[in-house]
Formats: structure tokens, C-alpha cells, sequence
């Protein structure tokens, strides 16, 4: 092999090409910006909601205001003890829970067997799968109150963990396809050779591999459900989630309220990001920590 | 004691046939090696006597059970793949006591076959790393580690140094041929290469379109190829062949000269290896084209009626492009092949 030299550029003195270290200066700030703008994105809005939810009611409303919190729990207490808030939280834990072991349960298989296996209709599978989302929930949810108020899953926590399961359901089989296929059968096949049935070779190699990957899609099947209102405030009535609990209370409720709601909604879903963010980072053998 | 004998086994894909109803035996404590190009069935072979796969129609049969239908787990084999397999979320003691804990054996049992075949492959100070923290023949070394941990009736491996590159390859082959003949295992050994296959094998089985060709000894399959596909895959540079007609009974017209042969047949190929030739007058006409000087010796490329012909030579003959060489062939070396079936005739 021989190396070819570059050809020879005749270019104009003001076309002088720019030193790699400048090019590679504004590469940087460009890439520092688009981190900070990225991070702004999503922690200004919250601070800005966690300063109000921490302020007087008089502090919300002044002006000027300052964007360091006052500390004063006191709308944040009014809004812990009104009636009903402890119990719609649990029921938004309870139905993301249940949504999330749902989804999960049903649709982690599918990722499995659209990975593994060949069968007819795979393809026409994959695409229904997909167009579950295709039917907007308003059209549903006449049909289904009246189907769910025949069974008695009206009003119920499992009901609604249903539905919430089919909004998620297609992502948790289409993210786990992804994870599973990103794992060489030969892997497998190798437990198989080394004494491990077909299910001992899918926990014992398979499950701890994708784990990193589950724990994102059970993540987003959590705040799916954890953020779904109309079919939460269509459903069920004594026992509401908590968005569609703020959406039915808060609609005329002052405003540092609103701003105490908010961050109720917020925390638990941020908290839990945190608790699994070792997951969805983790990589094996250069875990990050 | 395993004996692996296969039955008429065939396999089919789709329209496409794999494997033809193949028939083999590997003795106890045999070295097998499956040669052939790619898509020949010989890795399907390999996958249904692994288990793998389940073949069409025929029977295995490991040391006098039959394990057709049997899983994996239960055939006593182990198997090396090509891309390794190492578990990415073990260590390498995880790994190649895997196999040994899902046996429920002894922890000290398991530690001590741990250690020693960590040793035999030389990784015993890698035994806390991690499989993205080795190189290509560091993992590889761990897959045969892990197969020989497992003490099974049959090691079964897959083109296991395809992956590695040209020095490493030379360094491994040898290291595998002597652990492998020391575990004394029966073992089946996939390739494509030919130096590989005939440098490890007891025997060679030849294998072309889902069928095998030839089962002999490297020596034998380099000799006398039972097929003119043998002749032609097997020996670098190939062998050559020239078509041959017929004077009298035994007599053959090979290229303008006169030689005695086979007495069936109308027309029939002449074949000889390229080391086969000797310069020497009243031989084969050649112009010569090309010449390679490699050191030990000298590959010439010429032509001979017309058609490309090698010729390895010893570096004190001296020729050129353009030169004209008379090729006498070795009698005892000569072989010839029906051009229609491509069988060997005699």
C-alpha cells in the first residue's frame, strides 16, 4: 500500500485554512452551550416552581420577586393536609406501580419473542403493536367507562393501571425488542451448552444484560401513567390520581396552591429517576457511579 | 468412551437444503476437523450434533445414546464459539465456573477445575477481570478454558480462531492442538482454513453443498482427494488440472504430450499438485508468466495449452517471464478425475 499525497490546494491567501485548536475552541463552546441550554430546559422551570411552591401566598404573587426561596411551608402544608391529596398520591403510586409491572409483564415477553424468534405475522405484530397509539384516547374513553362500569373495574386502581398499560405497552415491547437483540443469541446458546435450560439461560445471562435497559422502560411506564390525566379524570371518580385530582381541585384554586400542586407532582417522579439512575447509566464492567 | 456417530442426518431451511443426509463417525478420543468454504453446512453440522439445531431427518449419537432429541444441556458436550461468547456481566472465574456450578458440583471441586484449566490456557491472572476488559485471544482463551472446565465427552468448536489475527492465530493453533490432545476429548473442530485442518486433524472431513466429499487423514486428503473439489480446495496454490483426451487404451493426450493412465473413459482431467513437477526435458510445454520468488522456493505461473498452470520450484532454477519450461510430472503423483461427476478415477 502506498499513501497517496493529498493534492495540492490552490487556494486564496484569505481561504487559508483555520488552525485545528480554533476550530476545535468553537466546537467546544458550541458543544458547552447546547449542554447548558439543554440543562436550563429542564431546571429552570422546576426551580422556578420549586421557589413558589416554597414561598408565602403574598411572596408568589409580589413583584419583584426573588428567585431564592423563603422557605415557608405554608402552602405547601395546606396542600398535604387537604382533603384527598394523601389518597390520590397513593392511588398515582399504586396505578404507575401496577402500570409498570403490567406493561412490563406483557410486553418484555414480546420484546423476547420478537428478538428471538421467527413467525408468521411478526412484521404485521410490530406494526399493530405501534398502532395501539394510533386511537386517540377522547375516542375511547365513552366506550370504555361504559365497558368498565359493566365488568366494575370502574373507579378501580387496576382499571385504570389497565389502560394506562396499553398507552405504554408499545414502547416497553419495542424498547425491550431493541434491548434483547442487542444481545448475541450465541451468548445464550452458550448457557444453553453449559448445562442451562432455556429459562435459566434468560436470567442468568439474558435478564442481568438488559437490566440497565429495563429499568428505563419500566421508568417511562411510570411516568406515563404517573402523568396521564384524561383517561385518570374520565375513569374514576372517588378514587382519583393525583394529576387528575389537581386538574378537577386546582382549576380554581389560588395560585401558590397550584405551585405547591405542581411540585407534589413533580418530586415523586424526579425522586424516582434518581433512585434507578444508576441503572440507566450503568455499563458492565465500567459501571459508572 | 464417545464415540459420535451420525446417521443420515439431514437439514433443510426453507427451500434451501443444508445438509444432505450425511453420514459420519469420529472415534473416541478423536480429532475431527469439518473443512470447507463457507455455506457448506459444516457449521449446521456442528450446531445439530451441538444440539443447536434439529436436524430434518437422520440420528447422533454420542457415545452410544442417542441425543437427537435432546437438549444441549444433556448431550455432555462444550462448545467454543466463534465470537467467543464470554459473558460480558461475569468475570473470567465466573465464566468458566459457570458450567460447573450449574452441574451443582463441590465448591472446592469447582475452584480447584477453575484454577487448573486457568492455568492450562494461561490466564490465571485474569481470572477477576472482566470480558470488556480482555483482548480478542485473551477471550478466546477463556471460551476453551470454560468448554475444558466442563471435563465433557465432546468439545465441539466453531472456526474458533477465525476471529484472531494472522500471528496470534499460528500461536493459538499450536497451544490448542496440545491441551486438546492432552484433555484427550473427542473433538469436532469447524473451519475454513485448510492449514488449520490439516495442521490439528486426525482426520479431515471434506465437506461441499451440504455433503462430504472425503474423510481421510490430512495426508491422505492432501495426496489422493477422493473429488477433483478436494484437489481444487485443499493445497496452496491449488492443484492444477488439464483436460486429457484419449489415444489408446491408458494412454492419455495431456496438453501435447503422451502419458499412461487410467484405463476407463473418454475423456478424463489430469491433475497434479504444483510441488509435483520437476523441469526436465520431454515434459508438459509452459510458457512462463509470472514468478514469484518466496524464499524457500519459487512459484512460477505459466501457461500450458493455453490455460494457467503453477508450478513450485526450487529457487536454483532460474526463469523469467517469457521463459519456456518443459514440466515433466511425478508419475506416482499424478491423479485424474471423471470431468463429469469430478469423482477420482484410477
Amino acid at each position: 500500500m502506498t499513501v497517496r499525497p493529498a493534492p495540492a490546494e490552490a487556494a486564496a491567501p484569505e481561504d487559508a485554512p483555520r488552525s485545528v485548536t480554533a476550530v476545535g475552541a468553537a466546537g467546544r463552546f458550541l458543544f458547552v452551550a447546547a449542554v447548558v441550554l439543554l440543562c436550563a430546559w429542564v431546571i429552570v422551570p422546576i426551580y422556578l416552581m420549586m421557589v413558589n411552591a416554597l414561598s408565602s401566598p403574598r411572596e408568589v404573587t409580589a413583584f419583584p420577586k426573588s428567585f431564592v426561596p423563603s422557605f415557608d411551608l405554608g402552602s405547601l402544608r395546606f396542600f398535604v393536609t387537604f382533603a384527598g391529596v394523601a389518597k390520590a398520591l397513593w392511588n398515582s403510586v399504586l396505578v404507575a406501580a401496577l402500570t409498570m409491572l403490567l406493561s412490563l409483564g406483557l410486553g418484555a415477553p414480546a420484546g423476547y419473542a420478537l428478538s428471538r424468534f421467527d413467525f408468521p405475522g411478526k412484521e404485521l405484530f410490530r406494526l399493530l403493536v405501534v398502532m395501539t397509539r394510533a386511537f386517540p384516547l377522547p375516542l375511547l374513553a365513552l366506550p370504555l367507562a361504559v365497558f368498565f362500569i359493566r365488568t366494575g373495574l370502574d373507579d378501580t386502581a387496576l382499571g385504570l393501571a389497565i389502560v394506562h398499560t396499553v398507552l405504554a405497552i408499545p414502547f416497553a415491547a419495542l424498547i425491550t425488542y431493541s434491548l434483547f437483540s442487542g444481545i448475541p443469541l450465541e451468548l445464550e446458546e452458550a448457557a444453553w451448552t453449559l448445562g442451562c435450560t432455556r429459562w435459566q439461560a434468560f436470567y442468568k445471562v439474558v435478564l442481568p444484560l438488559v437490566l440497565p435497559g429495563i429499568a428505563a422502560s419500566a421508568v417511562f411506564a411510570f411516568i406515563v401513567s404517573w402523568n396521564e390525566v384524561f383517561a385518570a379524570a374520565v375513569l374514576t371518580i372517588q378514587n382519583r390520581t393525583l394529576p387528575a385530582f389537581l386538574v378537577q381541585s386546582l382549576n380554581v384554586s389560588p395560585l401558590h396552591l397550584k405551585f405547591a400542586g405542581g411540585a407534589a407532582l413533580v418530586v415523586p417522579a424526579l425522586v424516582f429517576i434518581f433512585a434507578v439512575r444508576r441503572y440507566l447509566f450503568a455499563m458492565w464492567g465500567i459501571a459508572s457511579r | 468412551m464417545a464415540e459420535i456417530v451420525i446417521k443420515s442426518v439431514a437439514k433443510r431451511f426453507g427451500s434451501f437444503q443444508a445438509l444432505r443426509a450425511i453420514d459420519l463417525t469420529v472415534a473416541d478420543r478423536e480429532f475431527m476437523v469439518l473443512l470447507g468454504p463457507s455455506g457448506c453446512g459444516k457449521t449446521t453440522l456442528l450446531r445439530i450434533i451441538a444440539g443447536l439445531e434439529t436436524p430434518t431427518a437422520g440420528e447422533v449419537w454420542i457415545g452410544g445414546r442417542r441425543v437427537d432429541r435432546l437438549p444441549p444441556r444433556e448431550r455432555g458436550i462444550a462448545m467454543v464459539f466463534q465470537n467467543y461468547a464470554v459473558f460480558p456481566h461475569l468475570t473470567v472465574y465466573e465464566n468458566i465456573a459457570f458450567g460447573l456450578r450449574m452441574k451443582r458440583l463441590p465448591r472446592e471441586t469447582i475452584d480447584e477445575r477453575v484454577r487448573r484449566t486457568a492455568s492450562l490456557m494461561h490466564i490465571e491472572q485474569l481470572l477477576t477481570r472482566y470480558s470488556g476488559q480482555l483482548s480478542g485471544g485473551q477471550r478466546q482463551r477463556v471460551a476453551v478454558a470454560r468448554a475444558l472446565a466442563m471435563e465433557p465427552d465432546v468439545i465441539l468448536m466453531d472456526e474458533p480462531l477465525s476471529n484472531l489475527d494472522a500471528l496470534l492465530r499460528l500461536e493459538m493453533r499450536a497451544e490448542l492442538k496440545g491441551v486438546l490432545e492432552a484433555s484427550r476429548t473427542t473433538t469436532i473442530y469447524v473451519t475454513h482454513d485448510q492449514v488449520e485442518a490439516m495442521s490439528l486433524a486426525d482426520r479431515i472431513a471434506v465437506m461441499n453443498e451440504g455433503e462430504i466429499v472425503q474423510v481421510s487423514t490430512p495426508v491422505e486428503v492432501y495426496r489422493d482427494p477422493a473429488a477433483r473439489f478436494v484437489g481444487s480446495f485443499i493445497g496452496n496454490p491449488p492443484m492444477n488440472f488439464i483436460t486429457a483426451t484419449r489415444l489408446a487404451d491408458g494412454e492419455w493426450d495431456v496438453a501435447g504430450l503422451r502419458l499412461p493412465g487410467p484405463a476407463a473413459g473418454e475423456r478424463l482431467e489430469f491433475a497434479v499438485r504444483p510441488e509435483d513437477v520437476d523441469v526436465a526435458p520431454g515434459g508438459l510445454r509452459a510458457v512462463v508468466r509470472v514468478v514469484e520468488p518466496l524464499g524457500p522456493h519459487t512459484l512460477v505461473t505459466a501457461e500450458v495449452g493455453g490455460r494457467p498452470f503453477r508450478a513450485v520450484l526450487g529457487t536454483d532454477v532460474a526463469v523469467a517471464p517469457g521463459d519456456e519450461l518443459s514440466l515433466v510430472p511425478k508419475a506416482d503423483r499424478v491423479r485424474w478425475f471423471d470431468p463429469e461427476t469430478g469423482a477420482a478415477v484410477r
